[in-house]
């Protein structure tokens, strides 16, 4: 199952190894990671998505990640009310057949096109990861030629 | 003061007796300050012994131990010593030499990105980049190497820190916002263990390394007598509570006893503390105590619920814990239990064939009675190691050394020398492998310049004994590459001026022991045992602990 945790560390070099080195060394399954300075520059917030296959591993992720020296706390965000973006960027062929129906599907969506070129178009998407993979889906058929995106990020209502 | 001194002067604030070490290009700065300060410094002739040797010295004394090496290749051979020092969470400061900052990243000569290298292997790890960071981070490195959960904390030193100057100011307190180990139990939590103590029937204690580290050994045996509950250690828990004690079953496990393995598999509730259900105490997990409700009590909230569901966690230091528990249980309705493990314990003693060979089982035996069990044991890892757990009897916390959670061969001399170092008034046996012994069989002439009179139990059956076990038992007799070749340890010792002594008959035992332990000096017995011996009881890898082979009386 997915979880989407969220880690304060001190903003110091070598911080960011810690972690994936510690995922990587338990086998831990991480899908996004996410890394900026928060509104205390001496601090960082990591929004992490993992996949866990059942609670035990869930545990040892936030146990382990608490025990990282650098790690000031570890919220898991489950089952809490929160907002979550991620933000999409992708190259889609554009042709002048399907012009019509990508523009349909960026309207809906709340995606945006960014700039159209002869055989492609630029369309960027900020939205919940729910969405914006909802539009993925739609888009794929087109044919997606560059696709790019940030991982999730969240803040708690 | 230079970055050099700075590291002298913080060292003898936090008290640093004793290091040790080996010197080399980018530490020369640090060398040379040395060179006048009053801390004695214990040349190694390998960085890896350095390391374990200020393990071992941790370990007998609970200080933090202190070992320095260069940069590049000193600093990987110490990572051997530091990984070992990490798996039994034991406190101690590394320190390495690194090349300039300017040429740190590009491949300089004897570069390796060590902090980098290290980082799975410590609780934690410091580049100094700037030297007015200098003494904070080495206040911050004991602080965090000596509390909670101890554990080896490195810190490597640019050399140009090391020449930089700066004020000295050593930081009094350490406040890390991000590090707040848990001592004390939560309340709500030491009532429902209570309770669940107060229904069991057949209650057992499952000691570890935690009982040691906290000092609980006093709490450990009155939760014990006064719950009525047996009491089983893990290897690294050995001294935490007096085997001499009726209660006490000796260590569990792949190599335990049979009546420990049994008891834990039937009982009704295992109090858990400050041991981490390791595999080789479990066996296969699934089928591992099937009727126990499990309380467990450790100062890593991690090593809670990672291999086992616990039913009551405690998070805390067990000595604290233990304390408030004995304050609200009451006696356990264990007596037909108790009966029960009595009579296990009656029917499946440990044994051997005490026949006229050098069996090493019996060279424990006697090194236990001539000791008087008060000797310091450090082990080397295998068949030595667990022999040494087995028929030696602990009965005092800091008196078992060996490296537990890594298994590293070699450890046991270094660690020796640490021992010795930090208990010159205690006997200190280091207890080896033919195999394991030549592992950093050069630091005979680390013992021997500082006059150490260690003395080294080679139980010497020509093979890696344990590996050859392993092949006999499980790979059809075929003995690939663990038959040794070996080279005469006597006159080896005797070249470091040591002394070496050859026992090959059982009658010569007693009285070889007896020597080494009147002379002053280091000492090698080579110990021609029988070569084919093997350790039991044994739990095969993946069997559940009670299904064990051998040595069932």
């Amino acid at each position: 199952m997915k979880h989407t945790i969220q880690a304060l560390v001190e903003n110091r070099f070598g911080v960011l190894a810690r972690i994936s080195g510690l995922f990587s060394a338990r086998g831990f399954n991480i899908i996004s990671l996410a890394v900026g300075e928060t509104e205390d520059p001496s601090v960082s917030r990591m929004t992490l998505l993992v996949d866990a296959k059942d609670e035990r591993i869930l545990d040892q992720i936030k146990k382990q990640l608490n025990k990282l020296i650098d790690v000031i706390t570890v919220v898991d965000l489950t089952g809490k009310d929160f907002f979550d973006r991620e933000l999409m960027l992708f190259k889609v062929n554009f042709t002048k057949e399907n012009k019509k129906d990508i523009d349909k599907l960026a309207k809906e969506f709340g995606a945006k096109i960014l700039e159209t070129k002869d055989s492609y178009a630029v369309i960027e998407i900020c939205s919940d990861q729910h969405t914006a993979l909802n539009f993925l889906k739609e888009i794929k058929p087109f044919g997606i030629k560059e696709l790019v995106r940030t991982g999730r990020i969240a803040i708690i209502k | 003061m230079t970055g050099a001194e700075i590291f002298v002067q913080s060292l003898i604030k936090e008290n640093v007796e004793v290091m040790f070490g080996y010197p080399g290009g980018v530490v020369l700065p640090i060398f040379d300050k040395l060179y006048d300060a009053k801390i004695r410094f214990i040349l190694t002739r390998h960085e890896q012994a350095a390391a374990h040797a200020a393990d071992g010295y941790a370990r007998v004394t609970g200080k933090t131990g202190v070992c320095l090496a260069t940069s590049g290749p000193g600093a990987t051979n110490l990572i051997t010593g530091i990984a070992t020092a990490y798996m039994d969470s034991i406190p101690m400061v590394a320190f390495t030499g690194q090349v300039k900052t300017t040429l740190i990243g590009n491949d300089a000569f004897q570069e390796a990105d060590v902090t980098g290298i290290t980082r799975p292997i410590t609780k934690h790890n410091y580049l100094v980049k700037d030297v007015k960071h200098l003494a904070c981070i080495i206040k911050e490195a004991f602080h965090i190497a000596s509390t909670g959960r101890p554990g080896p904390v490195l810190i490597d030193l640019p050399v140009d820190v090391q020449n930089a100057e700066h004020d000295f100011v050593y930081p009094e307190t350490c406040r890390i916002r991000s590090y707040n180990p848990t001592y004390f139990g939560h309340p709500g939590q030491i009532k429902k263990a209570v309770k669940l103590i107060a229904k069991s029937k057949r209650p057992i204690i499952y000691a570890g390394g935690g009982i040691i580290i906290s000092g609980a050994n006093n709490e450990l045996k009155e939760l014990s007598e006064k719950i009525n509950a047996p009491v089983t250690t893990t290897l690294m828990g050995l001294g935490g509570f007096d085997q001499r004690n009726n209660l006490s079953l000796g260590m569990l496990g792949m190599h335990g006893t049979a009546y420990a393995n049994y008891a834990i598999m039937e009982s009704d509730l295992i109090i858990a503390v400050g041991a981490r259900f390791d595999d080789r105490v479990t066996g296969r997990i699934d089928a591992f105590a099937p009727h126990a409700k499990i309380i467990h009590i450790d100062i890593d909230p991690s090593s809670i619920s990672k291999n086992v569901k616990v039913d009551v966690p405690i998070v805390g230091d067990a000595k604290n814990i233990l304390s408030e528990l004995n304050k609200l249980v009451n006696p356990c309705e264990s007596k037909d239990w108790l009966k029960q493990v009595f009579d296990w314990k009656e029917k499946h003693p440990l044994s051997y064939k005490n026949d006229d060979k050098i069996r090493p089982q019996f060279v424990l035996e006697k090194i236990y009675e001539l000791t008087k069990g008060d000797a310091i044991i450090t082990t080397e890892v295998g068949q030595n190691q667990m022999w040494a757990a087995q028929w030696y009897k602990y009965s005092l916390p800091r008196t078992f050394i060996s490296s537990g959670g890594l298994g590293t061969m070699g450890y046991g001399f270094p660690a020796a020398i640490g021992a010795q170092i930090g208990r010159p008034d205690k006997l200190v046996f280091d207890i080896a492998g033919d195999g394991s012994i030549q592992m950093n069989i050069q630091e005979l002439a680390t013992a021997v310049n500082n006059r150490l009179p260690v003395k080294i139990a080679i139980l010497n059956n020509g093979y890696l004994g344990m590996v050859r076990q392993w092949q006999q038992l499980f790979y059809h007799r075929r003995y690939s590459q663990t038959k040794l070749i070996n080279p005469d340890f006597v006159k080896l010792a005797e070249s470091y001026g040591a002394v070496g002594i050859r026992v090959s008959k059982k009658e010569e035992v007693a009285a070889a022991i007896k020597k080494a332990i009147s002379i002053d000096n280091t000492v090698l017995i080579d110990f021609i045992v029988e070569p084919e011996e093997n350790v039991f009881p044994m739990v095969p890898a993946g069997e559940a602990i009670n299904r064990m082979m051998g040595g069932m009386a």
